[in-house]
């Protein structure tokens, strides 16, 4: 059983709702990024999901690019992220690691040379956002062939037949997207994502996350409610942000915050 | 090299938008829906005769198709050799081939019932064909354009507010062209019911560089046939400046299946190809995946995007269109390069001899022209695409110059 399949299966078993941060690597530089891994899932983090930084990430608001220009300034590359997963697994066999990002670094690598590395570094997956299942003929088998899940996204726009395809193509859990916009976006609507988790549900027994436009402890719990797994992303990274001079105080602004969220999740 | 399929106009794009290896449609899901109502609405608009003969009318009526095609005799005779005919897309409404396009798109935003456009814009050509549109169709305008180009190219800013656009200035990134497609596709992305993302080239997901390439193949149709009337056969290569891509698919798709008819895509070599200083992914980079597509792109070992340079802003983009990468690989077009120098050579040239002043983009082509005339025959026929007008470019070649307005 892959780490994702046995941490969801644990969550269900205690019927709570996974809490899935996404922090960029080597943002605001390479030495933080492994202590914040290991201090986020103290903080309640089931998963973790974690940015590779590309030059364009068209699909990234202003918060997450700034994070990936930081990351960029340190020549932060896929295979220096690769290395601090391989870290962080000295220390932590269970918690599920997913990468997430645009799909250039990862042909300049190779998608076997990738899959390989990956899988070796303990990494558990993958999320790439401009690369829908129509164009992943080339990565999904060889990342399958690694054990290694490709986590897809639906969006509000995704029609129920797209739904169907997504779904088929997909493995570990599903990734919804809850508003028309880039990360970091203000405009959640949490009815319309319980009609579209539902409408999701129809096709997938897979696990479905939820994330776009979730910043605090309430938007997490009203998310929650209607989602297996709450991502939790530009929150996180603004506070990155806020606390540039003062590199001491990210660690404990990051924790603090996820963990109003894991008390709010768990209805504490 | 693949062996490529007969007749090669009209096998590519395959149905999922791919040239071969190249374009294809690498979007976010929040896309994939709206790109599927695009290739809709435009695979039944090009069918739709309605649709088509208003096309041509503004073309003919706005744009003032026909554009004429032009013996540059003087200069044929002064570099000795092949002679040199240029089509005259500079003399379209607004000064480039860039309006055919936007006339395109801006009718079939108004036949799917968008109200808002969007553009990118490097040099501003683009967004002023695209501002120039939606004043036309009286539409909702927002360019997006970097911060460094805003600052390069104030009289186009200027222009496009004066047509009633907003220019929103980009501080993301490099601040220039491929930053300003960036926050132009983030704008889609929120806006996506109401808005039409109008792309100014060959380039981005499935449909656009086969819709791009279609209205923009005008200027490769009118040219066949005018050579045919004033030179009594077809030339014997065809030239064109290749940024993103679109002027030179436009003259280059009519040809593709006329063997005898040479095809040569310029790139801008900027400082010179060994600097690194340029803006020639076919001539210099690899392939890769950007903005929607997969194609030849100037990236790190990393796979990140570096920055271009180009004396013409409108060359200056890290990418090229799919068609493009797929001619280059199929071995029916050449790819070739020349450096700011020798653009501005060809800019005075042919300014001096044949009372022209040509974009530096179009200077490009010609100055690929300057270099392969004279190692031709007289006999030789060489059609280059005038793409552009030069005015916008006046305050680049006098700073160049050390000279102060």
């Amino acid at each position: 059983m892959s780490r994702i399949e046995a941490k969801f299966q644990e969550l269900r078993e205690s019927g709570r709702t996974a809490l899935i941060p996404y922090v960029t690597a080597g943002d605001p530089d390479p030495d933080l990024t492994v202590p914040l891994m290991h201090a986020m899932v103290e903080a309640g983090a089931d998963l973790i999901e974690l940015g590779v930084p590309f030059s364009d990430p068209m699909a990234d608001g202003p918060v997450i690019q700034a994070a990936s220009e930081r990351a960029l300034a340190h020549h932060v590359n896929l295979r220096r992220v690769l290395e601090m997963v391989r870290l962080f697994r000295t220390r932590d066999d269970r918690t599920p690691v997913v990468l997430m990002g645009y799909l250039n670094p990862i042909e300049v690598m190779g998608y076997d040379c990738f899959a390989a590395e990956a899988a070796a570094a303990g990494v558990d997956g993958a999320l790439i956002v401009d690369l829908p299942p129509e164009e992943a003929d080339g990565l999904l088998p060889r990342l399958r062939e690694r054990g290694l899940d490709l986590v897809f996204l639906m969006a509000p726009t995704t029609t129920e037949a797209r739904m169907e395809k997504i779904c088929a193509a997909a493995s570990g859990f599903v990734y919804y997207v809850s508003l028309r916009g880039v990360t970091g976006a203000a405009n959640l609507d949490v009815s319309e994502v319980a009609e579209k988790v539902a409408a999701i549900r129809r096709h997938t027994d897979l696990p479905i996350g939820v994330g776009f436009g979730i910043k605090d402890a309430e938007s997490a719990a009203r998310v929650g409610e209607v989602a297996d797994a709450v991502v939790v992303g530009s929150a996180l990274v603004r506070r990155i942000a806020e606390n540039l001079e003062r590199r001491d105080a990210i660690v404990p602004a990051i924790t603090s915050l996820l963990g109003e969220m894991r008390g709010a999740l768990d209805g504490a | 090299m693949t062996d490529p399929v007969r007749p090669l106009a009209g096998a590519m794009p395959d149905e999922r938008g791919h040239f071969g290896e190249f374009g294809g449609m690498f979007v976010s899901e929040t896309l994939m829906e709206p790109l599927e109502e695009l290739i809709a609405a435009w695979e039944a608009a090009r069918e739709d005769p309605a649709f088509q003969a208003e096309f041509d009318r503004d073309l003919a009526h706005f744009v003032g198709r026909p554009s004429p095609l032009y013996f540059a005799e003087r200069w044929s005779r002064q570099l000795g050799g092949a002679r040199i005919w240029l089509k005259r897309e500079d003399l379209n409404h607004t000064g480039a081939h860039k309006i055919n396009n936007t006339v395109g798109q801006a009718l079939l935003a108004r036949r799917m019932g968008k109200r808002r456009v969007i553009a990118e814009t490097g040099a501003g050509q683009h967004g002023v064909a695209t501002a120039t549109v939606a004043a036309r169709l009286g539409m909702e305008c927002v360019v997006y354009m970097g911060e460094e180009d805003i600052r390069r190219q104030a009289i186009n800013v200027y222009r496009m507010r004066l047509l009633g656009a907003e220019v929103v200035p980009v501080t993301s990134g490099s601040r220039t062209l491929k930053d300003a497609l960036n926050e132009a596709m983030r704008d889609w992305v929120t806006n996506v019911d109401s808005t039409f993302y109008i792309i100014g080239t060959v380039a981005g997901p499935h449909p656009y560089p086969a819709m791009v390439r279609d209205f923009q193949a005008i200027i490769g149709r009118e040219a066949k046939a005018q050579m045919q009337e004033q030179a009594g056969r077809l030339p014997d290569a065809l030239i064109a400046c290749v940024g993103g891509g679109s002027n030179a698919m436009g003259l280059f798709y009519p040809f593709l299946d006329d063997e005898q008819v040479g095809i040569y895509g310029v790139e801008a070599a900027g400082d010179g190809l060994e600097t690194g200083r340029h803006a020639a992914p076919l001539c210099a980079g690899r392939p890769g995946v950007l903005h929607g597509n997969r194609t030849y792109l100037m990236e790190d070992e990393d796979g990140q995007i570096i920055e271009t340079h180009s004396i013409s802003a409108g060359l200056d983009y890290p990418g090229v269109g799919p068609e493009h990468a797929w001619l280059k690989e199929i071995g029916r077009a050449r790819y070739e390069s020349v450096t700011d120098e020798e653009a501005l050579a060809a800019f005075h040239d042919l300014t001096r001899t044949e009372g022209i002043m040509p974009a530096l983009e179009s200077s490009h082509a010609l100055a690929f022209a300057r270099r392969l005339a004279p190692t031709l025959p007289a006999d030789q026929i060489l059609l280059v695409n005038l793409s552009g007008r030069g005015d916008k470019d006046i305050h680049t070649v006098a700073a160049r110059e050390g000279i102060q307005f």
